[in-house]
């Protein structure tokens, strides 16, 4: 089994990222709401401050520290909600068929023409800004293409032999589909899974641009972004550290979705999209 | 072939239908109206009789279910209502700002076709080469930037260090004004389409035609002119039609990041002070051009490719 550049080093990113998010309170030198000086705002980066500080001479490398936790809550807590809805739908539409797989197919197509981005903005709009908002709105709005491949994988699955014998051992569905269809089809999941997480950090620095994600003084990527935008003459630093910070996590997950895409399907390795 | 198309014209009613019901549930539910919202900034002293008059000018005071009958049959008339703010109908409104979004759109494709696709075919031709590592690590990261953040960097590089670009707005619609927010949304289709050229020439080369092609003794430059450019377009032009109809919904941040007047930017400030109809009215006007899009591209897939019309 060969590991490719796109695994090792997308793997590392992610790992830089949790080990950021899990460590924190040891790395961090500051705090990062407490700490604000406005003696020492707008400063640029030094030995003292890594990164500069921001407009209210908070630590921006402290604050990029603790965004990851929130970054990490976002992306990992709305892959999961993702994943068990597009697994449930997609598994039970592939092996009941019939009219609940034609329901599902039905409501995964409407969900494919909704772009998620519009879709989270308008769950967030009704649901008020904040941490939670943000796992349910971007938690229910990108299951389509995991339903599919659920659905997809269920559809080959089940007429394999091991399925087959368990349903004359007279398994019931749920047990059948939960023990014999799931593990076979994890690989696929979880390649999407790792691309939602990418996608999900994006969104939720997308919604805190248009002031429906976490708010002040809390620090997510997102609303650092927005903070620094406002003073990008001044202070470009404490817009540049936060927009990196994104770049390299969703790179890390990306790589890491390609790379596990690879492992699984060499014949992907050549002719990847 | 006419009822080929008339079908996939017709699969799209279903679809917008249940797409309306979601959001207008999803509106129902907010708690709190425009007149609320009107008030909550504290400038205006909220009166509950002027807020109950308001709800009931409105038509908010109603049942749900005589609201969702209401809204359902001015959109089989093609009436998206009429906006709380301006008291304008939306229709007019969304018509207004659809050009500056199209136009954004066509160049943020325009811009991603020009790049990407040359990119991906050459990366394609020279598998593992420096130009193909370089290609792929770019498009890889094209995926990963944060949109808004890359406008951002752009605006004050362009902008305000450099003075070469104006940083925001429409302008006069000079190119000038449109080459930044074009650019940025245009980066993340480019990536994609430079790694989808990538993967359908490569999928081509490999085909027994082309081997074919070769052994005739046919020189590289009229394999890949006669050959392979033209059955690895037929892939190529779905995508691009595919990333096309919903570049108008990815385009709502860039168009706040660069004060761009079109229908994203409406959604947004309309979001912000709960003005229902606009917000209705412009996710189905986003979802209904990305359907008639797909529908577009399936008919041309088919006029191409006749198998698809037999499936």
């Amino acid at each position: 089994m060969k590991f490719g550049f796109s695994l090792i080093f997308g793997a590392v990113l992610t790992l830089l990222v949790i080990l950021a998010g899990l460590f924190v309170p040891w790395l961090a030198p500051f705090d990062p709401v407490l700490d604000a000086d406005l003696m020492s705002s707008e400063l640029p980066p030094d030995a003292t401050f890594w990164f500069g500080t921001d407009g209210q001479g908070r630590d921006v490398f402290t604050r990029i520290l603790y965004g990851a936790q929130i970054s990490l809550t976002v992306g990992i807590g709305s892959q999961i909600i993702n994943t068990m809805i597009g697994i449930f739908l997609g598994m039970t539409a592939g092996y009941w068929g019939g009219w609940w797989d034609d329901a599902v197919n039905g409501l995964t197509n409407v969900m494919l023409a909704i772009p998620s981005l519009i879709f989270a903005l308008a769950v967030m709009a009704v649901l008020g800004p904040g941490l939670v908002s943000l796992l349910v709105a971007l938690g229910i709005t990108n299951w389509s293409w995991t339903c599919r491949i659920a659905r997809s994988s269920t559809l080959s699955l089940k007429s394999m032999g091991y399925v087959q014998a368990a349903q004359t051992l007279g398994y019931s569905d749920l047990r059948i589909m939960f023990t014999q269809i799931l593990p076979n089809m994890m690989g696929p999941i979880l390649v999407m899974a790792s691309l939602g997480m990418g996608s999900a950090v994006l969104s939720e620095a997308a919604l805190s641009f248009l002031g429906l994600g976490i708010q002040p003084p809390f620090p997510s990527w997102g609303s650092m972004l927005t903070d620094g935008a406002k003073s990008i003459q001044l202070a470009p630093w404490a817009a540049i550290f936060p927009g990196l910070a994104i770049f390299v996590a969703v790179l890390g997950f990306n790589l890491l979705g390609d790379g596990l895409r690879d492992l699984l399907d060499p014949q992907m390795r050549t002719r990847k999209v | 072939m006419f009822r080929f198309i008339l079908r996939r014209v017709l699969q799209i009613v279903p679809t917008v239908a249940v797409i309306a019901l979601i959001i207008f549930v999803i509106f129902s539910v907010v708690p709190g109206s425009f007149a609320t919202s009107l008030f909550s900034d504290g400038r205006n002293a909220s009166d509950p009789a002027l807020i109950a008059r308001m709800n009931e000018q409105f038509g908010l005071d109603k049942p749900i279910y005589e609201r969702f009958f209401a809204y359902v049959s001015d959109l089989a008339q093609f009436d998206l209502g009429t906006s709380f703010r301006t008291r304008r109908p939306v229709v007019e409104l969304i018509g207004e700002r659809m050009g500056a979004s199209l136009e954004l759109a066509a160049a943020a494709m325009l811009f991603a076709m020009v790049v990407g696709m040359p990119l991906g075919f050459i990366a394609a031709l020279r598998p593992g080469s420096v130009l193909d590592t370089t290609t792929m690590i770019g498009a890889v990261s094209g995926l990963s930037l944060p949109q808004f953040w890359l406008g951002l960097i752009l605006m004050y590089v362009f902008a305000l260090k450099l003075n070469w670009l104006p940083s925001f707005g429409y302008g006069d619609g000079s190119l000038k004004h449109l080459i930044l927010p074009a650019v940025t949304l245009g980066v993340t289709p480019l990536a994609l389409l430079a790694r989808t050229t990538r993967a359908c020439v490569l999928d081509v080369l490999s085909g027994d035609f082309v081997r074919t092609a070769f052994s005739k003794g046919l020189s590289e430059a009229q394999v890949i002119r006669r050959h392979v450019a033209r059955n690895a377009l037929v892939q190529i032009v779905t995508t691009i039609g595919l990333l096309f109809g919903s570049l108008i919904g990815q385009a709502v941040v860039i168009e706040k990041l660069f004060a761009w007047p079109g229908i994203g930017s409406l959604l947004i400030d309309s979001v912000a002070i709960r003005d229902i109809p606009v917000v209705q009215g412009t996710i189905l006007v986003i979802v209904l051009w990305f359907l008639l899009i797909n529908t577009v591209v399936d008919v041309l897939y088919a006029l191409i490719d006749p198998r698809i019309k037999q499936e």
